[in-house]
């Protein structure tokens, strides 16, 4: 049906809505066989029956660690109640604008999947956390939640059996760190969002201290589809290791910068010359980042074009797919003022809590601005590289862990780039 | 203050929350600040720290933190450019610089009718529809993407005058 190697006749499972534009309105949405899923695990199945399926179909998280959705759940600790399933729509890697449109174009496949989560770990609650700025998806989603409790979907004794759901929207404030699962619940507690100490992780310790399920937007959105058609069904779409359909955000210097919904395991060729149109003004490709801000530089050659976008693949170019967040980097593209834009952005984003982050973070930023303000002698390329070497491994979450991606893989692959850009050797 | 004008909500809110962790309550109540005076002051601060039984140091190390409370006043109008990586490959950086230059202001300044301060953000989740900016304000937060200067120039016209236009009715009401 779906043929992985070129998406050839795929029909989308996520972006739905741009078949069937109306799908936002609940009756729509119904009439395609939405919240049947709900309906059929809640009076049909028993929540362990949903985990071994969702097990099965071998989704993994969206989010961009890829860790298997199923085995998430399973994990929840069944001695402590109550439960509770987070939602993270906290969308904030530079080069990432897919939960956003799946929340605003179809709205009630997330929250089904939500739903359908939550019934899986028996949470009788569930929140749905949104960055700040998504302020008009937070008022749509509270409509739609709304519909659905009218609707007789979310609420007390659905579908007359004992199970009762709500849901509630919670909004950030604008902070890039809130996407890592333990300092989002922090920041929904009521606290600064800096991450926790792991473990414990939060299917035993996780939101007000209860066993927690945070799942990706994207993620949730696959679940009711995996219900509806079963996990054979869904192992057919993308590879064996990474199975089913990936939202590629593509940006950059491309002439159809958008959301693109293929199967995983999709080169980067058929994505960024098919789909994306290939580069501006006749240029040439330079550099992909894979995973938004938070990659290493991939130098772009044959291999690299026709290497598959899949979580097993990727590693072999020395970067991963993490949200997939494709960045397409052209020559017009200088690559120690790419390095500075990173470096500024993650500076500003660090949290503070452990030091290699909030002291390494700066220093990448100070030296980096020294270069590409031609302040610079060769050796601060190299004491740029032994900075970020120092950070890397040492830091309590993966924020600090990414900042340094673009940096090492920076000077390792484009070094005369950064040559070019400093003043020679220091005179002793 | 926020409890007799926004009694409602605030029980609202409160309700998200089991009872027994009412901090969480804390961002929701603070966005009732700013839709009252865009910027969240001391007084806010206590009344906050009051409702959810914390300090007010817990409420101002959390404005402190979040990039869209303020504590500091500015203009009316927030206008928050995205210049990270994606956006400023597609010209935001340039964008940004020739929309303050015609307006007067440096990046992070304010128009000196106190009106929009136009300020450099992290990335808005809009990569793909660059030059784009968010305008907040007491209404909350508005996206304006695929924009050039000139389009986001004449919006900012447009508020100008239904700012001045609110003002006349305003004084025209008191006179009477």
């Amino acid at each position: 049906m779906n043929n992985p190697s070129t998406g050839a006749g795929y029909k989308p499972v996520l972006l739905r809505h741009r078949d069937h534009p109306d799908l936002d309105n609940l009756e729509t949405y119904r009439k395609y066989g939405g919240f049947g899923s709900f309906k059929k695990v809640v009076t049909s199945m028993q929540p362990d029956e949903v985990t071994e399926i969702v097990k099965s179909s071998g989704l993994r998280g969206r989010g961009g660690a890829g860790f298997p959705t199923g085995l998430k759940w399973s994990f929840i600790d069944k001695n402590a109640w109550p439960h509770y399933v987070v939602a993270n729509a906290d969308e904030s890697e530079p080069g990432t604008f897919k939960d956003r449109e799946i929340m605003e174009g179809n709205p009630f496949q997330f929250l089904e999947g939500l739903a359908i989560c939550a019934y899986a770990i028996q949470a009788t609650t569930a929140y749905i956390y949104l960055r700040g700025e998504f302020w008009k998806i937070s008022e749509s989603l509270d409509r739609q939640i709304e519909t659905l409790e009218m609707a007789g979907l979310l609420g007390e004794d659905l579908f007359n059996t004992a199970y009762s759901l709500k849901i509630y929207t919670h909004l950030g404030a604008g902070a890039y760190i809130c996407g890592e699962e333990t300092a989002l619940l922090e920041s929904m507690e009521g606290k600064l969002g800096q991450p926790r100490l792991r473990p414990p992780f939060p299917p035993s310790f996780g939101l007000f201290g209860k066993p927690t399920v945070v799942n990706n937007v994207e993620t949730l959105t696959n679940v009711p589809p995996i219900i509806e058609n079963g996990a054979d069904w869904y192992r057919r779409i993308g590879t064996e290791k990474s199975p089913g359909p990936k939202v590629f955000c593509l940006s950059g210097r491309i002439n159809r910068p958008g959301n693109y919904e293929l199967p995983l395991g999709t080169t980067f060729r058929e994505l960024i010359f098919e789909h994306g149109g290939g580069i501006p003004e006749g240029g040439s490709i330079k550099a992909i980042m894979a995973a938004g801000a938070s990659s290493a530089l991939i130098p772009v050659d044959d291999r690299a074009l026709d290497t598959p976008m899949d979580y097993e693949s990727v590693p072999s170019l020395g970067a991963q797919l993490g949200s997939a967040s494709v960045i397409v980097i052209d020559d017009t593209v200088d690559i120690p003022w790419l390095i500075n834009k990173t470096n500024h952005f993650f500076k500003h984003e660090s949290c503070g809590k452990c030091t290699p982050c909030r002291e390494g973070t700066y220093w990448m930023a100070k030296i980096s601005e020294r270069i590409v303000t031609g302040r610079a002698v060769i050796q601060d390329v190299d004491l740029l590289h032994e900075v970020a070497s120092q950070i890397q491994g040492k830091c309590l979450c993966a924020l600090g862990e990414f900042a340094v991606e673009p940096v090492l893989s920076g000077i390792e692959r484009f070094r005369p780039d950064f040559e070019a850009a400093t003043n020679g050797m220091e005179s002793t | 203050m926020l409890v007799e004008k926004y009694a409602q909500e605030v029980n609202r809110i409160l309700a998200k929350y089991p009872p027994e962790e009412r901090q969480a309550a804390v961002m929701p109540l603070l966005y009732l600040v700013l839709r009252d005076q865009m910027v969240i002051d001391r007084k806010s601060m206590d009344e906050v720290a009051g409702i959810l039984g914390i300090s007010t140091t817990d409420v101002a190390s959390v404005v402190g933190f979040y990039t869209l409370f303020h504590d500091k006043p500015g203009g009316k109008f927030r206008v928050q450019v995205c210049t990270d990586l994606p956006c400023a490959l597609r010209g935001a950086e340039r964008f940004m610089e020739q929309m303050c230059e015609r307006l007067g202001i440096e990046p992070g300044e304010t128009t000196p009718d106190g009106l929009f301060t136009v300020e450099p953000v992290m990335c808005l989740a809009a990569c793909d529809k660059a030059p784009m900016f968010q305008i907040q304000s007491a209404d909350g937060l508005e996206y304006h993407e695929n924009q050039t200067v000139e389009n986001a120039l004449s919006l900012i016209e447009g508020l100008r005058a239904q700012v001045a236009h609110m003002g006349g009715l305003k004084r025209r009401r008191d006179h009477e």
